[in-house]
């Protein structure tokens, strides 16, 4: 009985343990011993052992801070020149430059694109995290609020969720159009022809925050569900109360609802968080990373070196720098809201 | 559990025109699809700018659906995609309840440990161990049936089971079900076990009859990951064999003139069944997520 008791939590959990083990954990490990090698996709020998090569390649970067030619002038050296003479520089690209006074800062990189694509991520997640969120709270509220016809209503903003985002990205691409698209159709007809046609896809400004909105529209009905259950849990006695009590609608709304859904909302702001990092197949299927790199992400990156230039050691150290980052961010995010939400335990 | 606040008629219309003007956002692509599959491609072109583009007007056809058929081999992709979703979805429940169940209602030594590492699980996004899960199973031994037989083959890659085994045990899943046994009352399986049930026992006649709204939450949940995998499938499954319908969709793209039609009627083809499942089920669903307490 005293053998049993130890030995069947094991059995219940072999299977997932297993596969957590090879599919999770294991091909992590990999992934980090990869990334001190040179391993390439299809070269039938081992790669070899290259040390933090990969790190450097990856992170480094330095500020190069040049002084004019001639006195009053702006005539500077030009960086590919320094680049290749300094020993220093060498294998550094140029990802950006700016003037303090007289002098030239330009910023260097050995890989320019994944700082890039770095800050392209955290942006996207910047703006589709607060979008998505708000949204799917509105929309919960909507559906929440006692009216006849909501389940239809309800149905209708989940729908997209169970829509493929390879199909949604296709879609949304037509309507993105600059000449014919349906949203500057709108956008002009609404304000009169007052907004100019926007080359959504094609502008590197505008590109990210098009991908965020139609990635907001996909995925809003999921949280909106969630906050709705959340919704649901809480007491209608206070909100009674506050009523009798003369609370208005919005004073209800802070003071009840909100900090009614604390939890959920912390619940619904980190998977919103994990799934934006995590931005791929939107972009590889619009924009292909373009224009000029402006919608390059993370994980973009890493499928470009790691599958399709076959460069798997550098593939894997983007894929570890970024798990370290995100895990690194949810800890922020946690101790950031204080959450009492404990999530296991 | 509505608030009766929204008596007046005023506010009761302004709230009926906002929830038909998010409606509209959230069916206009829809219905841009679905009336586009209909149309030829300069059908599409014409009706783009204006209102008609959503709608099923002008000469409409059922080409595109025929010359879809005809392009793809989408009754196979079809069976895969189907085979592929069900068995992982099937054994996940099994697999991932069950080791829900001995997190949540067995006492063991190292159970809080066990917890932690779930939750460290859960935060890590597939993306992030795609590529290397790639190189991982690519070097795994597999089997394959062919003309010879059963044979041994040196790589995953290529295989329905790459895309079903490395999906089974799933953190989120195990998770879920985690917090909807934690808060079933105890009482149940104190008596199961005082008339001698074995903790498999209760599992099966305590346990889970009680919580068929997770079972249903994770199933949905799950389904829908599957059916929709995209990168996974892109970089381990190059042939055709093996090929899900999402990836068929390549097909359409890369000729010099891309036939609009189709891609949208094979995008139609995906989106309906499982929008259709969803309109059947989605009482049922709503009401097993909001049961399930899927909310941290």
């Amino acid at each position: 009985m005293n053998r049993d008791r130890r030995i069947t939590p094991l059995v219940f959990g072999a299977p997932a343990l297993i596969g957590l083990a090879v599919f999770l954990v294991l091909p992590f490990l990999m992934a980090l011993v990869l990334t001190f090698t040179d391993q390439r996709l299809v070269s039938p020998q081992p790669g070899a052992f290259v040390g933090l090569r990969n790190y450097q390649r990856l992170l480094s970067v330095g500020a190069l801070v040049q002084s004019p030619e001639r006195d009053r002038d702006t005539a500077y050296v030009r960086v590919r020149a320094v680049t290749r003479s300094d020993p220093a520089w060498r294998g550094y690209r140029p990802l950006g430059d700016f003037r303090i006074g007289a002098r030239r800062v330009t910023i260097l990189a050995k890989d320019p694109p994944f700082l890039r694509a770095l800050g392209n991520t955290f942006a996207f997640a910047m703006m589709v995290v607060p979008l998505q969120c708000a949204l799917a709270l509105g929309l919960a509220l909507l559906v929440n609020a006692g009216i006849r016809g909501e389940t239809v209503f309800r149905a209708i903003y989940f729908s997209p969720v169970v829509m493929s985002m390879v199909i949604v990205s296709v879609v949304w691409a037509f309507l993105f159009d600059r000449d014919l698209g349906l949203l500057n159709q709108t956008l002009g007809a609404i304000s009169f022809g007052v907004v100019r046609p926007v080359d959504w896809l094609g502008n590197p400004a505008t590109a990210m925050p098009a991908i965020a909105i139609m990635s907001a529209w996909q995925g809003a009905g999921f949280q909106m569900l969630i906050l709705l259950a959340g919704l649901q849990g809480i007491s209608q006695e206070l909100y009674d109360a506050a009523r009798i009590d003369g609370a208005s609608v919005w004073q209800r709304f802070v003071h009840i609802t909100l900090p009614g859904l604390r939890q959920t909302i912390v619940f619904v702001l980190i998977v919103t968080t994990i799934a934006a990092l995590g931005l791929f197949t939107q972009v590889d299927v619009m924009t292909g990373g373009g224009p000029r790199g402006a919608t390059a992400t993370v994980m973009f990156e890493a499928v470009r070196h790691g599958v399709r230039e076959g460069d798997i050691a550098y593939g894997a150290t983007i894929s570890v720098v970024y798990f370290a980052l995100i895990t690194g961010l949810i800890v922020l995010q946690q101790w950031l809201m204080r959450s009492r939400a404990r999530v296991a335990g | 559990m509505t608030p009766a606040a929204y008596k007046s008629i005023p506010l009761r219309l302004a709230l009926y025109a906002l929830m038909a003007v998010f409606g509209v956002v959230f069916l206009l692509p829809f219905l841009f699809m679905l009336s586009s599959s209909l149309k030829t491609n300069d059908g599409i072109f014409a009706d783009f700018a204006s209102i008609r583009a959503v709608l099923p007007v002008g000469a409409l056809t059922g080409e595109n659906y025929l010359h879809a058929f005809a392009r793809g081999n989408i009754g196979h992709y079809l069976a895969n995609s189907l085979l592929i979703t069900g068995v992982t979805v099937l054994m996940g429940m099994v697999v991932n309840s069950l080791a829900a169940f001995a997190l949540a209602r067995l006492e063991w030594r190292g159970k809080q440990t066990a917890l932690t590492l779930l939750v460290i699980a859960l935060v890590v996004p597939f993306e992030a161990i795609s590529v290397p899960l790639m190189i991982l199973v690519a070097k795994l031994p597999g089997v394959a049936l062919g003309a010879d037989g059963l044979t041994m083959t040196r790589s995953w890659l290529d295989t329905l089971y790459v895309q079903i085994v490395p999906f089974v045990a799933n953190a989120f899943s195990i998770f879920l079900f985690y917090q909807f046994f934690r808060d079933i009352p105890k009482d149940f399986d104190e008596a199961a076990y005082i008339d001698g049930a074995t903790p498999l026992q209760v599992y099966r006649h305590v346990i889970v009859p009680s919580s068929l709204p997770v079972f249903a939450t994770v199933a949905i949940l799950q389904s829908l990951t599957m059916w929709n995998q995209y990168l996974w499938p892109l970089i381990t499954v190059p042939g055709e064999a093996a090929r899900p319908l999402m990836i068929g969709m390549e097909q359409f793209f890369g000729a010099r003139k891309t036939a609009w039609g189709e891609v949208m009627a094979y995008a139609s083809l995906i989106t309906v069944p499982v929008l259709i499942a969803f309109i059947v089920l989605q009482r049922w669903f709503v009401r097993s997520v909001v049961g399930s307490g899927v909310k941290g």
